[in-house]
């Protein structure tokens, strides 16, 4: 059923050298009426720095991370891929307080990141790898893959037990995991979190902030309050 | 070539808590004093506003307020045969820059010592034997004992507005106070902060056991507070945004909420920010620093401030940085162990914790003060507990509370629990309301092969090495972290949560990826004997009769407590010996 699918970079690619319409036609059927895991909804976001297969990648592993059900929309439909796209073109990507002076030997973990990568550089040999694999496990892209696959390639890789060139594929998916969760629960004005999907799900209230007699009212109850952004206060 | 500029009576390096308290002291003893910031002011008004300064993103996890360490950082090794790797991104502590330094976004925890932790070597001698202690245990006592330092004690937490209960006052122990404590003259300037949920399950918990909970010491003010300085400080909004945050409200104790203020109205004050101070000019034969040579970051010019006093009140780090640079003292050498510069470098044996779940209980942890919002207990801590025959010394503090609920950080799940995907949804919107996590603060003393130096490769933005860190946990850390966890396992089961983790005990290297505290002590430590110290009891160098060195470098060893209250405490200290002895006859304070 993923198969049958045009993910989005396929449109772009095609758009570049001129046969979107063709690709479009031949997967329109399908693909127009159920959306696949790692389709990106109407109204995403254009891209700052991801590439097509990237951003692919990164929809489809935002989804298995944070997979749509009754508490929240899927990590792609709350902006995380946004949030990720953004934050790899910023400042954070580009290696803001990131001491980059080497040498750079193969260090021990405890010693933290040594690589000379910034994180922009990091997400985008990490990708590759990532994909690479897939591609060599399972025979197709990551964003292709199945669900169930998908969580089985994204574990192998937590366990450290995908084979990267370079650094563990367990360093890739840590880093994987914790851009996703900022951008699923960092304020919205970042571009994830929308509609403060994440706040709701656990019951964070956001701003202001301001507890001073709710501190003792709310002493061992529910504050039902519904959350408020940074974006509500400017 | 520097810019030679005119004297002034004395020099401020960093303007954090250290350097504004001595530059109001000095000020108001009619020297001119010049401060010099490498960061940027700031402001509560322009800099700490709502809404922004919610921004967890951006102040939490980008570490806006933090130092840079594109510019600066530190190299570590694990013993003195590695070849240290700088630490390339903050993790395990986090050092401030600009005006407040890292007082501008500390929690608030404000400790005094422990009497023993004072005299911590001689006590151990006399109740363990001189045998009992480690050779490779190079602790010392504090130069001042807690009777001499307790007015000064006092002062800072006046000055702070320090929220608390006293547990002993003049020697009268008072239930719900610290009965651990040394004995106070005063009571805390402000009452406790209102309890937590979690502070109220730790409370009931450690009465069963027979414990003495208390209110942690906290600079977070419980109603608005005036220092005696007049400057008025808000009330806490328990909004749950200290730590990593600068305040909206001026309800945390900084330099911008306590000092700042009349320091910029005084006109013998002159604040300079960009001031990236490069080096000390050393004059060795006559043991005095002449000048500080700093660069102008907004325009690269180099100047040279001479100055009659010189305070150096950088973080730990530069403190110890600057004085090797200048080679006023000998480098600690960890094989001969002669030389006293970089010795004793102490961090913290934190990261020991137990989360506990309650189904039936709603904790609201985003409803927070920074300072360890909860209970606590000292019957663990230093020698407050008979260590015959346990294999180690020291303890730690004991908190059970919450400090926020912001969740990129704040999301407990119970163990077995997997990272993400759907398990990890349902679990995280169940528990994140319904946890909350029991800590402890462990004692970290000395050790011979623990110590810093100067890096031989990696070098920062102004072409210095930077400071080398060789540094890991050793035995006495280790058995002390899995006693604690025994204690800590022991306080979880008795609140009787509906699931707990098992107890997380600091085991392994050192690591410098987790946060575990910004408790840096050493490096420039006081003493009584200049082979092995930097500085005498007044916070003199040994070796430049006008630099007096501030911050917990200072400290030959660490207590379980932040340091904060004891680095303010002996900022005073320091400040009157200046002000009533030094100034009138400049030279040694203490004759070696």
């Amino acid at each position: 059923m993923v198969d049958e699918t045009i993910p989005r970079r396929d449109f772009l690619k095609g758009a570049m050298v001129g046969t979107a319409a063709l690709a479009a036609s031949n997967a329109a059927p399908t693909a127009a009426q159920t959306p696949a895991p790692g389709t990106p909804s109407a109204d995403a976001e254009p891209l700052l720095t991801l590439t097509a297969t990237e951003h692919a990648f990164i929809v489809a592993a935002v989804d298995a991370i944070i997979p749509a059900d009754e508490l929240s929309p899927s990590g792609s439909d709350c902006g995380v891929a946004t949030f990720i796209d953004r934050q790899l073109a910023g400042a954070y990507g580009m290696g803001a307080r990131l001491y980059r002076q080497g040498p750079f030997p193969k260090a021990k973990p405890e010693l933290g990141y040594q690589l000379a990568l910034n994180p922009r550089e990091f997400f985008r040999a990490g990708i590759e790898q990532a994909n690479a694999w897939t591609r060599k496990t399972y025979g197709k892209d990551f964003d292709r893959l199945s669900e169930q696959d998908r969580e089985a390639a994204l574990k192998a890789m937590e366990d450290g037990k995908a084979p990267f060139a370079g650094f563990s594929s367990r360093t890739f998916f840590d880093a994987l995991l914790q851009i996703t969760m900022e951008g699923f629960f960092a304020d919205p004005i970042y571009g994830g979190n929308r509609d403060m999907a994440a706040w709701k799900m656990v019951g964070y209230p956001g701003l202001p902030a301001t507890y001073r007699e709710e501190i003792t009212k709310y002493f061992g109850k529910k504050y039902d309050k519904p959350p408020r952004s940074i974006a509500d206060f400017s | 070539m520097a810019i030679i500029l005119k004297e002034v009576d004395a020099v401020c390096i960093g303007v954090g808590f250290t350097g504004s308290i001595l530059a109001r002291e000095l000020t108001k003893a009619g020297l001119k004093v010049v401060g010099l910031e490498r960061g940027a002011n700031r402001s509560t008004r322009e800099d700490f506003a709502l809404p922004s300064v919610r921004d967890d993103l951006k102040y939490a996890v980008r570490q806006e307020l933090f130092q840079d360490t594109q510019l600066e950082t530190v190299s570590l090794r694990h013993t003195p045969g590695e070849t240290a790797l700088p630490i390339r991104r903050l993790g395990s502590f986090l050092p401030g820059v600009g005006v407040g330094g890292a007082g501008a976004h500390w929690n608030g925890v404000t400790w005094r010592l422990l009497p023993t932790d004072h005299n911590l070597r001689t006590h151990l001698e006399n109740r363990y034997g001189k045998s009992a202690i480690a050779a490779e245990m190079t602790i010392e006592d504090f130069p001042v004992s807690y009777d001499e330092l307790e007015p000064y004690y006092d002062r800072f937490e006046k000055l702070l507005g320090i929220s608390g209960k006293a547990g002993n006052l003049r020697g009268q122990k008072i239930d719900g106070g610290n009965v651990f404590e040394g004995p106070r003259q005063n009571e805390y300037p402000n009452k406790p902060l209102a309890m937590s949920m979690a502070g109220s399950i730790m409370e009931k918990a450690a009465r069963e056991l027979g414990y003495h909970p208390f209110r942690a010491p906290a600079a977070n003010m419980s109603s608005p507070y005036t220092n005696p300085e007049g400057v008025t400080l808000g009330a806490c909004e328990y909004c749950g945004h200290c730590e990593r945050f600068g305040c909206e409200a001026n309800a945390k104790s900084s330099p911008q909420s306590c000092i700042l203020p009349v320091l910029l109205a005084d006109d013998r004050f002159e604040l300079r920010t960009h001031a990236y101070v490069k080096e000390l000019v050393y004059d060795r034969q006559g043991k005095k620093v002449k000048a500080v040579r700093y660069v102008d970051t907004r325009s690269g010019e180099e100047y040279e401030q001479p100055a009659g006093l010189v305070i150096l009140g950088a973080y730990v780090f530069n403190n110890a940085l600057l004085m090797m640079q200048a080679g006023i003292g000998e480098q600690y050498d960890p094989v001969t162990a002669k030389g006293a510069l970089g010795r004793n470098y102490c961090y913290q044996v934190s990261g020991n914790n137990v989360t506990v779940f309650f189904e039936d209980k709603i904790i609201n942890p985003f409803m927070a003060a920074g300072a360890s919002f909860g209970m606590n207990i000292d019957e663990f801590n230093g020698d407050n507990f008979d260590h015959a025959g346990l294999g180690f010394f020291g303890g730690a503090w004991i908190s059970a509370g919450t400090s926020n609920g912001r969740p990129i950080q704040t999301r407990p799940v119970p163990p077995g629990t997997p990272r993400w995907g759907r398990e990890w949804k349902k679990a995280t919107a169940k528990w994140y309301n319904h946890a909350f996590n029991i800590g402890a603060s462990g004692c970290n003393y000395a050790h011979r092969e623990n110590y810093l130096d100067l890096d031989p490769t990696y070098r920062d933005a102004l072409g210095r090495p930077l400071v080398r860190m060789t540094y890991n946990f050793h035995d006495n850390d280790y058995k002390l972290a899995e006693y604690i966890g025994g204690v800590l396992g022991r306080i979880s089961r008795a609140m009787n949560p509906s699931a707990m983790s098992s107890p997380a005990v600091r085991r392994g290297n050192y690591n410098v990826v987790p946060y575990q505290s910004t408790h840096n002590t050493g490096g420039t430590i006081t003493g009584a004997d200049p082979k092995t110290s930097v500085v005498n009891r007044y916070l003199q160098a040994w070796e430049a009769d006008n630099l007096f060195v501030m911050g917990a470098s200072v400290f030959p060893q660490n207590a379980s407590y932040n340091p904060t209250g004891l680095v303010g405490a002996l900022a005073y200290y320091a400040a009157e010996a200046i002000t009533t002895r030094y100034i009138k006859s400049p030279g040694p304070l203490v004759h070696a």
